[in-house]
């Protein structure tokens, strides 16, 4: 019997797929049928602190527009006696998730304000997330903010939850940090249960028939994930903090190189937003069997087996496997 | 006595809570100024709120008042505890139903915000027409005079129902004290309680209409018993007086506070006593305090029906030597009805009182919420004085036509100098009012001061100015009229100065704050000379803040109330400054505290950044501005507008003499042109090296400020420098010049004609053909630019392909500039009609928002063009618009038929062939209209000097031989609703009108009700919590005629279909209804974009776009055509664009899923019979 089982943040999870998030943890239902493909356990969708301040902006906006001006009709709409706006909805929403399955919930924040990812982080914590992951996402546009500035941020914000809230805190990051393995230490001595490797902000795209800049999602290619298993391969064992690798697994064999470098566990989405939640199902039974065939016993005896530190060409995760690999290319 | 709440709420609140308290069934109608007690009532039954029985009143909207007082009447007649609340011609319709009431003795209250009457025109003011047009009805009346007592003799007035078994109404001051914001003690429930007599309510009950113990009521009777029958009651109505004194008594026991029928105040050995109802009273009281000594007094009548004669003249005090009764109404032939009661009081009873009889004048004060102060309180006591006082007078007014104005003093001033008096002028949309609604709570809720707060607004409804006037004092506020005597002003806006002395009513050493963005050292130069001399010679402190810079800085973007209120607080001295602060930042707390940290932190930036911003200036030795007001009357407007029109556009029209008024309600026309408001922040402008002419922008310009003409290359020369042209490009205008001009001051500056363009610039693609830039630097030169343009030759219309937007829009707007909101949604629709039909159009217009962009004085927006011809148009009522439209039809037709006759019969004088052309004439088109426009011209000239009477009979209808296009424009509040009986009746007629129902799916002018239009999900005001019903199919109930031409159409999504249409519509020769929708500020929208609204709205399939010609089923095709095709992606993405469904998934998530659910099954099943009802084969 091959054991799958891996500990993730100190939870103990029955294998090392987790359903990442994405908008198929918006249905309770969706959680269920995640929980009975065997996923491990799901992080919910992100709650975004900036569409929260904007949601409540606009609604007071709409409520007041043109109104006290004429002096028929002084206002628009009935004055809404309880606003129900996000957070209560996601808050809401961890709560039943964790009502509806038995697997951990992890809950994902994305705040704007210094304050907001703090008293967004008790919430969770208080509605029964199990873990949660920070979801920081900061895109340095203004020439005047150095380097130096944005990992302070990152910092910043890990060490303001961590020291205000008691369940696991994971921290899924971009790759655009000039030295990675410095800042994924420094995120590590600041706390972080998990680093998450990696975000994949959406990119604009450009509409040539209407001359606009659209937001045009992309799912992840397995091309993909090539990124987070060179760095995790790097990382692994250089920080005391779990690492999930994110971003271009499609099928089992990609869950067992992510776990091969070094990952504690591995996280599906385009794959399930492309082939729909049984696909997860698949990809577990197909690492499983893979596992049998080349008698692995254990996830733990794979466990970064082929990261860098412990493969045979340690090299070959650096600079030089560039050159090479140009050169095998002409 | 028990400590009760302290609450600072308006007059309608006050009603509303009462009436919501005590009684089971609520049926509701909007109407101005009496919605929001509607409002509060179904706001509070969807929050589940109780009645001092536990249970939740059941609300019902009707379609009418109309319906509304059958619902009652029926409620009433089977046992449950009913009210509802009205006014004006709301009231009107009530009547009949009120004499049934009556007639049946039922236990009912209909609180009414009094209002005008609509005569030579309407008024949605206060005045007592209304109430007095029901005081024969057999409700007894009984009157509140402020805020208090509104909360007061509600609760009075349902106590006395269920005793006396007379209906009662009661009535306050509509605006004066329906929407006055006062400090009140509020009645607790157990006040309620013991108020009401459950075994008079239980009897109520009983005597209900029940199959179980059935009875008969609504006989017809004869004459053997009708009048004794009539008789059977009147032990009742004797008996009502003493009930309700013994009410007010009891109220007493309770509150403290003891109200007589008639209430004596002022000297008790008074020679003069002004007898009065309603707000007026209170300024009375006011005035009485001041002149103690001079022995006058004021009788303030609460219960007006039954009028109890011997408890009026008992109330006057015996000295009395001279009254004078003051009416808020009129009563054309005949004198007004409180003075008759009382000069027959005095008659019937008064001997016993009086050695001899007072002398007693009557007069008229206070119509349509005519200011009435002090000054005309002193002035009608002074008329008493007089050995032949007036009689019959009017006082407020000059009436130089039949000198029946009292003169007074207008100086006269009692403002009380302690507490705090002022006055603060706002933007609309800056959002002054609420601030200082919230300044009103802050400072009632918190302290011990008395508060008062009324509010003035604009009749535009776009660019509208505010004018606050806030009272703050130790001692109960009897101040029911403006300030005039200020110890602090604000003006939010420093533009205000350029145009309006806002100084005028500040008192000496008073306090100025100015919102400007000029700093304290620069902002001396900046403000008119009148203005500062004015601040140097009433030693006035001077306050200057840049509020929109600390707005941006604290992240509130373009809101500055927080700002404001802010300063208020700091330099009025109303609360010790740190007290002010702290409260301020605690409302912010309590408004802001569970939206979020950033909000809340915002706010309290906003706070202390602007005390460290706010500074006084220090005056100069010399008044060095050269800045002028600008009261400049342009040279060449016509007489009426210089004299009349620009008065009331300036803020003085109080002083308008009657001479100068027309008698009949009739004004010229084209009067917004002379207003040039300047309202707009931006102005787009056209970029002529990449505009394609398509014309998009000027159809969708809601207020006609873009124009387009295609013209000969001469009229270039001496053109402005700035003057733009370009080739034209269309194929029939080769050769010639095109130029799209803006009217830079008449723009509202919404940008839909921005969002429209089609057009990008290549190389920066965010700019587009029209591009919005700040109006101010460019006001001068297009200015001129836009009087250049119009002295260019319009296109000839006969040469104008009407059926392609990009000609067509080249033809003149006869609507332009109108009133209505910036980015209005109806106003295109209108605009569009008066291009194609304007010069032979008439239009009659249903009461709503369209009434009132479109006839709301001072200025109107219909115009005529070069010949002279343009829309006439009128409104008759809300509720009977269709048949108002079908009585034009019918007269112009019957018109036209007595001058084929007559033409036939000068047949000789006229010539055969002459007549021949004239009476076979084909009208279907411009040139063919054009054509007999000539020939009537022809007639005209051989008949003008011919002295017989038929010549002059023909001469007087010869105009209707050339074709006139009724319309008859309503919102749907008209057509689906009050109006639908009559519209429904109308296009059964068969007769040729065009019917354009301007949906907004609201009751939009009122405030934005549901409507049967209003469709499944969406909230609105009386379906609080999302209207849970499917829109009403208008379209598909007129098709069901068969020869009626239906029409669905949306600009935003289809233009050319829009435009196809009304040409269709006009074309066929019946009845035609076109429903447009109309995107409206009331959906929750950004405006600037709701033309993709639109587009959404068509896409997905909630808005479908058809045509049902019954032309074609002549030509053996079927009728209706989809003109949109089948719905796309899911109706929820058009829903998450707007408010008012979106607010739902924040108020019930579960219930907004759920009705969003029903909705798009709405759409499915809508297109399903549709679609199969246009692939149906056509009947053989």
């Amino acid at each position: 019997m091959i054991d799958l089982s891996t500990t993730y943040m100190g939870l103990k999870l029955k294998n090392p797929v987790i359903a990442s998030a994405s908008p198929l943890s918006k249905s309770l239902d969706n959680l269920k049928k995640l929980e009975d493909a065997g996923a491990a356990a799901i992080v919910n969708y992100s709650l975004f602190e900036e569409e929260i301040t904007h949601e409540i902006y606009e609604l007071d906006h709409y409520l007041t527009a043109g109104t006290e001006s004429f002096a028929e009709s002084l206002t628009y709409f009935p004055k809404p006696l309880q606003y129900d706006i996000d957070p209560d909805d996601y808050l809401e929403h961890i709560y039943k998730a964790k009502k509806a399955v038995d697997i951990p919930i992890i809950a994902s924040l994305n705040a704007h304000s210094e304050g907001g990812w703090v008293t967004y982080a008790k919430h969770i914590q208080q509605a029964g997330a199990d873990a949660l992951e920070l979801n920081i996402y900061f895109l340095a546009t203004d020439p005047q903010i150095s380097g130096q500035d944005v990992e302070n941020i990152y910092l910043e914000v890990l060490k303001s939850v961590k020291s205000n809230v008691v369940i696991p805190v994971a921290v899924k990051i971009s790759p655009f940090f000039s030295s990675m393995a410095n800042m994924a230490k420094r995120l590590d001595e600041a706390g972080a249960d998990a680093l998450v490797l990696f975000n994949r902000f959406y990119q604009p795209d450009i509409d040539l028939s209407n001359l606009a800049v659209v937001p045009n999602v992309l799912l992840s290619t397995p091309q993909a994930m090539r990124l987070p298993l060179r760095w995790v391969a790097i990382l692994y064992g250089q920080i005391k903090a779990n690492l999930a690798a994110t971003g271009g697994i499609h099928g089992p064999e990609d869950v067992i190189k992510m776990l091969m470098a070094g990952s504690d566990v591995t996280m599906l989405c385009s794959a399930l937003l492309q082939n729909g939640i049984p696909q997860l199902k698949k990809i577990l039974e197909g690492a499983r069997q893979w596992m049998e065939e080349h008698e692995y016993v254990s996830v733990s005896q794979m466990q970064g087996s082929m990261s860098q530190k412990s493969c045979a060409d340690p090299k070959a995760f650096e600079r030089a496997n560039y050159m090479k690999a140009l050169q095998s290319f002409k | 006595m028990a400590q009760r709440k302290q609450v600072t709420i308006d007059g309608n609140e006050a009603a509303a809570y009462v009436a919501f308290a005590v009684n089971e069934v609520i049926a509701i109608y909007p109407i101005t100024p009496s919605s929001p007690m509607g409002e509060w009532a179904d706001e509070w039954n969807s929050a589940s709120k109780k009645n001092i029985w536990g249970t939740t009143p059941l609300v019902q909207e009707m379609q009418s008042e109309a319906g509304v007082a059958g619902a009652v009447h029926g409620a009433l007649q089977t046992g449950a505890l009913t009210t509802t609340f009205t006014c004006s011609q709301g009231l009107l319709l009530m009547l009949p139903n009120m004499y049934k009431i009556a007639g049946e003795l039922s236990s009912t209250v209909f609180h009414i915000a009094a209002r005008s009457l609509a005569t030579q025109g309407l008024s949605i003011f206060g005045d007592h027409q209304d109430v007095m047009a029901a005081r024969m009805t057999g409700f007894a009346m009984l009157c509140s005079a402020s805020v208090q007592e509104v909360m007061d003799m509600a609760l009075i007035s349902q106590a006395a129902t269920l005793e006396a078994r007379i209906p009662f109404v009661h009535f306050f001051d509509g605006f004066r004290t329906s929407h006055e914001v006062a400090k009140i003690e509020q009645l607790s429930m157990d006040d309620i309680r013991a108020m009401i007599d459950e075994d008079l309510v239980l009897a109520h009950r009983r005597r209900r209409l029940t199959p179980d113990a059935p009875v008969i009521r609504g006989t017809a009777q004869n004459p053997d018993v009708h009048f004794q029958s009539r008789e059977t009651v009147n032990p009742f109505y004797q008996a009502c007086p003493g009930i309700v004194q013994k009410a007010m008594d009891t109220f007493a026991q309770l509150t403290g506070r003891q109200y007589k029928l008639f209430q004596y105040y002022g000297e008790t050995d008074a020679k003069r006593v002004v007898v009065i109802m309603g707000s007026g009273a209170e300024t009375c009281q006011d005035t009485v305090d001041h002149l103690l000594g001079q022995k006058v007094g004021v009788l303030k009548v609460r219960l007006y029906r039954p009028f109890a004669k011997e408890a009026f003249v008992e109330a006057l005090p015996k000295s009395v030597t001279s009254i004078a009764v003051l009416d808020r109404t009129k009563e054309p032939g005949s004198s007004e009805p409180l003075y008759l009661d009382v000069v027959n009081a005095l008659v019937e009873c008064g001997a016993s009182r009086f050695e001899r009889l007072p002398k007693v004048i009557g007069g008229r004060y206070g119509i349509s919420s005519k200011e009435f102060t002090p000054a005309m309180v002193k002035g009608v006591f002074d008329e008493l004085l007089k050995a032949q006082p007036k009689n019959h007078f009017t006082v407020g007014i000059n009436d130089d036509l039949s000198h029946t104005s009292l003169d007074y003093d207008q100086n006269f001033n009692i403002e009380s100098q302690a507490g705090v008096r002022a006055i603060f002028y706002g933007l609309g949309a800056d959002g002054t009012v609420s601030a200082n609604k919230n300044s009103i709570k802050i400072i009632g809720e918190n302290t011990p001061l008395f508060a008062q707060g009324y509010f003035v607004y604009d009749s535009k409804k776009s660019g509208s100015m505010t004018v606050s006037h806030l009272r703050f004092g130790p001692k109960p506020i009897h101040s029911t009229y403006l300030i005039n005597k200020a110890n602090f002003v604000a003006c939010h806006q420093s533009q205000f100065l350029e145009t309006m002395d806002v100084l005028q009513g500040i008192q000496e050493e008073g306090i100025f704050l100015l919102n400007s963005h000029h700093g304290p050292e620069a902002v001396w130069q900046h403000i008119p000379r009148l203005t500062a001399q004015m601040i140097r010679d009433k030693k006035l402190r001077f306050f200057v803040i840049d509020a929109y810079s600390v707005a941006g800085k604290s992240g509130m973007g373009g809101r500055i109330n927080t700002i404001m209120q802010t300063c208020f607080f700091a330099i009025s001295g109303v609360l010790p400054k740190d007290e002010a602060i702290a409260a301020i930042k605690e409302s912010i707390k309590k408004a802001y505290g569970k939206k979020g940290e950033e909000i809340l932190k915002k706010n309290y930036e906003a706070v202390d950044n602007t005390l460290a911003n706010l500074h006084e200036v220090k005056a100069p030795s010399q008044v060095t501005s050269t800045v002028e007001l600008n009261h400049k009357i342009p040279d060449e407007a016509p007489e009426f507008v210089r004299k009349v029109t620009y008065e009331m556009i300036k803020g003085r029209g109080e002083a308008v003499p009657v001479s100068a008024l027309p008698c009949d309600g009739t004004y010229p026309v084209g009067t917004t042109k002379w207003e040039k408001r300047n309202i707009a922040q931006e102005i787009p402008v056209w970029d002529n090296a990449i505009c394609i002419q398509c014309g998009k922008c000027a159809m969708v310009c809601p207020h006609a400020v873009i124009r387009i003409k295609a013209y000969d290359n001469k009229y270039l020369r001496e053109s402005p420098s700035t003057f733009k042209s370009m080739e034209a490009k269309d194929r029939e205008w080769s050769g010639m010049k095109y130029t799209i001009q803006v009217a830079p001051e008449d723009c509202t500056g919404c940008g839909i004609c921005v969002d429209v363009c089609p057009v990008k610039n290549k190389s920066e693609t965010k700019f587009k053909a029209l591009n919005m830039k700040p109006q101010e630097p460019l006001r001068e030169e297009e200015r001129k630019n836009w009087e250049f343009f119009l002295n260019i030759p319009d296109v000839d219309r006969n040469l104008v392909k009407k059926s392609a937007i990009r000609s067509a829009q080249t033809l003149q707007p006869l609507f332009e500039f109108s009133g209505a909101c910036a980015g209005c949604g109806e106003t295109p629709y209108i605009k569009l009609a008066t291009q194609l039909f304007g010069d032979r159009m008439v239009i009659a217009n249903a009461t709503g928002c369209s009434s009132i962009y479109g006839g709301n004085l001072p200025t109107t927006p219909y115009t005529k063009n070069n010949e002279g011809r343009g829309p006439a148009w009128s409104n008759s009522l809300f509720e009977d618009n269709a048949e108002f439209g079908l009585g034009f039809r019918i007269s112009i037709d019957k018109q036209k038929e007595m001058a084929c006759e007559y033409v036939k019969k000068l047949e000789t004088l006229l010539g055969a062939s002459l007549v021949e052309e004239i009476i076979h004439a084909r009208q279907t088109d411009e040139a063919e209209i054009f054509q007999q426009r000539g020939r009537v011209q022809v007639l005209k000239e051989k008949l003008r000097n011919n002295p017989s009477a038929d010549a002059k009979i023909l001469l007087s209808v010869a105009d209707m031989l050339v074709k006139k296009s009724v319309w008859i424009i309503g919102g749907d509040g008209w057509a689906y609703d009050i109006g639908y009986g009559g519209l429904d009746h109308v296009i059964s007629s068969g007769r040729n009108v065009n019917i354009l129902v301007l949906d907004t799916e609201v009751y939009s002018n009122t405030g934005g009700q549901a409507s049967k239009s209003t469709s499944r999900s969406a909230v609105a005001k009386f379906a609080a919590a999302g209207k849970s019903l499917p829109k009403k199919d208008l379209a598909r109930m007129a098709m069901t005629y068969g020869y009626v031409y239906v029409a669905s159409v949306s600009m935003g999504a289809k233009d050319e279909h829009t435009l196809k249409t009304f040409l269709e519509a006009e074309a066929y020769d019946g009845p035609s209804l076109i429903i447009a929708y109309s995107h409206c500020i009331a959906h929750g929208i950004n405006m600037t974009t709701a033309m993709q609204d639109q587009k959404a709205a068509v896409s997905t399939g909630y808005w479908p776009l058809f045509r049902y010609n019954p032309g074609l089923i002549r030509e053996g095709k079927n009728p209706l055509t989809l003109d949109s095709a089948a719905p796309k992606g899911f109706l929820q993405e058009f829903l998450n664009m707007e408010n008012r469904f979106k607010m739902l998934s924040k108020t019930d998530p579960e219930g907004a899923k759920k009705l969003a659910a029903l909705a798009q099954q709405d759409v499915n099943e809508r297109w399903r019979i549709y679609s199969a009802m246009a692939s149906d084969a056509p009947a053989p």
